[in-house]
């Protein structure tokens, strides 16, 4: 085909490293203008660029003000790459990279390398953030009220949209705050008696609305001071505010947390933990470095081990079997098909299609409710009432999985096949019929093995798309039956990706553990790229790009 | 071009008249089992579509109301499809799929210009990168996804969780990995000789790309934007994890919801949901199946 010889051309054009470059560059005349030939183009690239610097610039403001000191020096990084790429005279092929490279840099570069980072900690429920935050939300947590501490008579109020309490303090004056703003004096603001009756910049809430947010109101806790050691006010009636301050106290010099009811204290462990000496440990922690332990936890953690081998085998064993079973079946139907003389083959050909222009989560959706065990389609009337269990029984339930995946993936292997079969040289053929060559043993030596050159990489993509082929499992059966030993929620049918989905806890079914569910990630990575690298190796993929 | 010897054609009149008339026997030997072959394939291939459409126009809405084909036909489902969000996620699905596929196409089909006509340092490294990348599908990051939307969210709302900016972003993001070897391998069959040509003459290299470049290679620009909106219209775990308000979800979040739990009373409005849904991937897809074969094939079939 022609795109071959191009091909060619151009890799003996450039012979090899970056020597190219500069001939090719010379044949333009040095009189010829640069990117800013036409003045439409050069406007339409200013307007461009000046909405690409606004909103680079608000990005980088906002970054700022909340502190994402990452974001803020990607944002900085990026808009710098942009303006000088299009504006510079010495860029031109990133002119032309450089929007779609920032998002692959963004969006997956960028996703890639934090899966990997997420891989080695232990981030998840328990360890969601910082230290620093998790000391803040200890002592938050833990905040009791003192006993025989002075109550406040207090009103509640609405500012900006946020709830808050307008304190009248021993005083006399009336200070106002927010689960966000500490306590802090008002000028302005009216009582009447104990009771204040109006607040600048706030509306009070009458006994009413109390009552319909009494939820929110119960549990609003208004900082007392910027010390968190001061405690907060909450109140339980909305009228009278007593004072609660925390049972824990953090000494930031020793860095332990002490229990000042008990006079425990507890030490931060390597794990992110604040322990006791006893073993307790404190119910909020932070994110640390865990090493390999998430890698070791897949594959040698009881709960997790047995389950993941046997998921990693169903994967592997589901993928090649889907590849296998939709080639065999597409090839030979192309076969079929391919004959010149046999009337309607496009009516075939379209109607074949059809499985393959369903959108995929349809498909598995559709047979799901087919497949339903008491009253689904293929039971109560291709079976005439059968009790089969498609779906429920281990390994039924494989068997629909690539029943339902061989009829959304036929049709594509139909169409390469078909694709492939027409575009075979016919000289090979004829050459191998003047040999005395029969046809099964032209179809073995000659046919198949030019077949399987030409569709090889589309195999391999066809065995790393349904190695992570989400949407089918968890649509069709979603990962059902479950494993008798119901340690883990995963089950029969999940394959590596599904079982990634259930251990990260982002469906809500388990608690969050994204550490664990990065790790399996770059095993799922590790697994894919190997087969890939090698195969294509092997088909020579490689020198064949560039 | 890969699209054209790719396609099948059809000649039946000259071959057929040029036949002599054959035998039942040798008839059904060579063309007979094929037509059986034939008809047991399209309807293993069609029943599940031909009892959706029927359950879609039954009048009740459960599952076992719908066993029996077109037992009655009425738009009962369709018209309750009104009433609940499925149009708007259809809305949402279109707008997302739409504007994803047009910026698939832009930034892959820029890329493609460079890397095939441009001789530049790291050229060949920054195609093998790619063909490294696209190794690593971006669904299996979506842990990382999520977390990178929370934190762009707080510095941006408009890019972060519950935006469908911020999910057309985070597809655009792998809009390089996936086509740039696809288009890559068709602008190279655009011949060089071209832009000389109309370099000589004078034109930009921005000329040349839009107003030479991309009219050439227009059936590749088709196939890439048709496949990257069918994948974006049936993508799942992403979206769900960025769209939380029911009001952004996609079809494909919507409709999982509605079957996931309560299966038999929502089956009639699942089934009107998705013909309706099926049917403009099903259209484009017939109306283009050329080129899609052509597509499909063109990066790999080697002549």
């Amino acid at each position: 085909m022609s795109t071959q010889s191009t091909l060619d051309d151009t890799s003996t054009a450039a012979g090899d490293g970056d020597a190219p470059g500069r001939p090719r560059r010379r044949l333009r005349s040095p009189g010829v203008p640069h990117a800013s030939g036409t003045t439409g183009g050069l406007v339409a690239k200013l307007v461009l660029m000046a909405v690409v610097n606004a909103f680079g610039v608000f990005a980088i403001l906002a970054a700022w003000n909340e502190g994402s000191y990452g974001i803020l020096a990607a944002m900085v990084a990026l808009l710098v790459a942009a303006d000088w790429v299009y504006f510079s005279r010495r860029t031109l092929p990133l002119k032309y990279v450089l929007p779609g490279l920032a998002f692959l840099l963004v969006f997956q570069v960028y996703v890639v390398a934090y899966t990997g980072w997420v891989a080695f900690t232990n981030y998840g429920d328990g360890h969601n953030s910082t230290k620093e935050h998790a000391i803040e939300a200890l002592l938050v947590q833990n905040e009791r009220r003192v006993e025989g501490s002075a109550t406040y008579p207090i009103t509640v109020l609405e500012r900006d949209g946020e709830l808050g309490f307008a304190v009248v303090d021993e005083d006399g004056d009336v200070r106002v705050g927010t689960a966000e703003e500490p306590l802090a004096p008002v000028d302005g603001a009216t009582l009447d008696g104990d009771a204040v009756t109006a607040v600048p910049g706030a509306e009070l809430l009458d006994r009413r609305q109390v009552l319909e947010r009494q939820d929110e109101v119960t549990t609003l806790r208004v900082p007392f001071s910027d010390d968190p050691e001061d405690g907060s006010i909450r109140t339980q009636d909305a009228r009278t505010g007593y004072v609660s301050t925390s049972t824990l106290e953090y000494d930031a010099e020793a860095d332990t947390m002490t229990d000042v009811t008990t006079g425990t204290v507890y030490s931060p462990s390597d794990d992110g933990w604040f322990v006791s000496p006893g073993g307790e440990r404190l119910n909020v922690g932070w994110r640390v470095a865990v090493g390999f332990d998430n890698f070791s936890t897949a594959f040698g953690d009881s709960r997790y081990a047995g389950p993941f081998l046997k998921v990693l085998a169903w994967t592997f064993a589901f993928a090649i079997l889907s590849v296998v079973t939709t080639f065999l079946l597409g090839l030979f139907l192309a076969i079929t098909f391919n004959d010149t003389r046999l009337g309607g083959r496009r009516i075939y050909r379209t109607l074949l299609i059809f499985p393959y222009a369903i959108p995929g989560f349809l498909a598995a959706l559709l047979w799901s409710g087919m497949l339903n065990r008491s009253f689904g389609f293929v039971n109560q009337v291709l079976l005439g009432g059968a009790d089969v269990p498609w779906l429920t029984d281990p390994w039924l339930a494989k068997l629909s999985v690539l029943l339902v995946n061989l009829w959304l993936g036929f049709p594509y292997m139909f169409l390469i096949c078909t694709g492939a079969l027409q575009s075979l040289p016919g000289d090979v053929m004829e050459a191998a019929k003047v040999d005395g060559a029969g046809r099964w043993r032209t179809w073995r030596s000659v046919t198949l093995p030019l077949l399987l050159v030409a569709t090889t990489p589309l195999l391999i993509s066809s065995f790393a798309f349904n190695f992570n082929n989400f949407t089918l499992i968890y649509m069709l059966t979603n990962g059902g039956p479950r494993f008798a030993d119901a340690s883990v929620p995963l089950g029969h049918t999940d394959i590596l990706i599904s079982m990634v989905y259930s251990v990260s806890g982002l469906d809500g079914t388990a608690a969050k553990n994204y550490g664990l569910a990065s790790a399996l990630s770059i095993v799922i990575f590790a697994i894919v790229a190997t087969i890939s690298a090698i195969t294509f190796k092997r088909t020579k993929q490689f020198e064949e790009i560039s | 071009m890969a699209t054209t010897s790719a396609a099948p054609r059809v000649r039946p009149s000259a071959a057929r008249t040029g036949q002599p008339r054959m035998s039942p026997r040798r008839w059904f030997s060579e063309l007979g089992w094929r037509h059986l072959v034939g008809v047991v394939a399209v309807v293993f291939a069609m029943f599940p579509i031909v009892y959706v459409v029927s359950a879609a126009l039954s009048e009740g809405g459960t599952l076992t109301g719908s066993n029996r084909l077109f037992g009655e036909v009425s738009g009962s489902n369709f018209s309750a499809l009104g009433d609940s969000l499925f149009w708007t996620w259809l809305g949402n699905t279109l707008q997302i799929a739409i504007a994803t596929g047009v910026g698939t196409v832009l930034m892959g089909a820029a890329a493609a210009y460079a890397f095939s006509r441009f001789r530049f340092r790291g050229r060949r490294a920054g195609l093998t990168a790619l063909l490294v990348i696209q190794m690593f599908p971006q669904m299996l990051a979506f842990v990382a996804i999520f977390l990178l939307l929370i934190g762009l969210g707080n510095v941006m709302p408009v890019l972060g969780l519950n935006s469908k900016l911020a999910l057309i972003a985070v597809y655009l993001g792998g809009a390089l990995g996936v086509n740039t070897f696809l288009m890559y391998g068709f602008f190279n069959t655009v011949p060089r000789e071209l832009d000389e040509a109309a370099k000589l003459d004078g034109a930009t290299h921005a000329q040349i790309y839009w107003t030479i470049i991309l009219r050439l290679v227009t059936p590749i620009l088709a196939v890439v934007a048709l496949l990257s909106f069918i994948s974006t219209f049936g993508e799942f775990i992403i979206a769900r994890l960025v769209l939380q308000s029911e009001r952004n979800w996609t079809v494909a979040v919507g409709l999982y919801g509605w079957v996931s739990s309560l299966l038999e009373a929502n089956w009639g409005l699942f089934a009107a949901g998705a013909v309706i849904s099926a049917l403009p991937v099903l259209l484009l897809f017939l109306f283009l199946q050329k080129y899609i074969v052509g597509g499909l094939t063109a990066g790999s079939v080697k002549g």
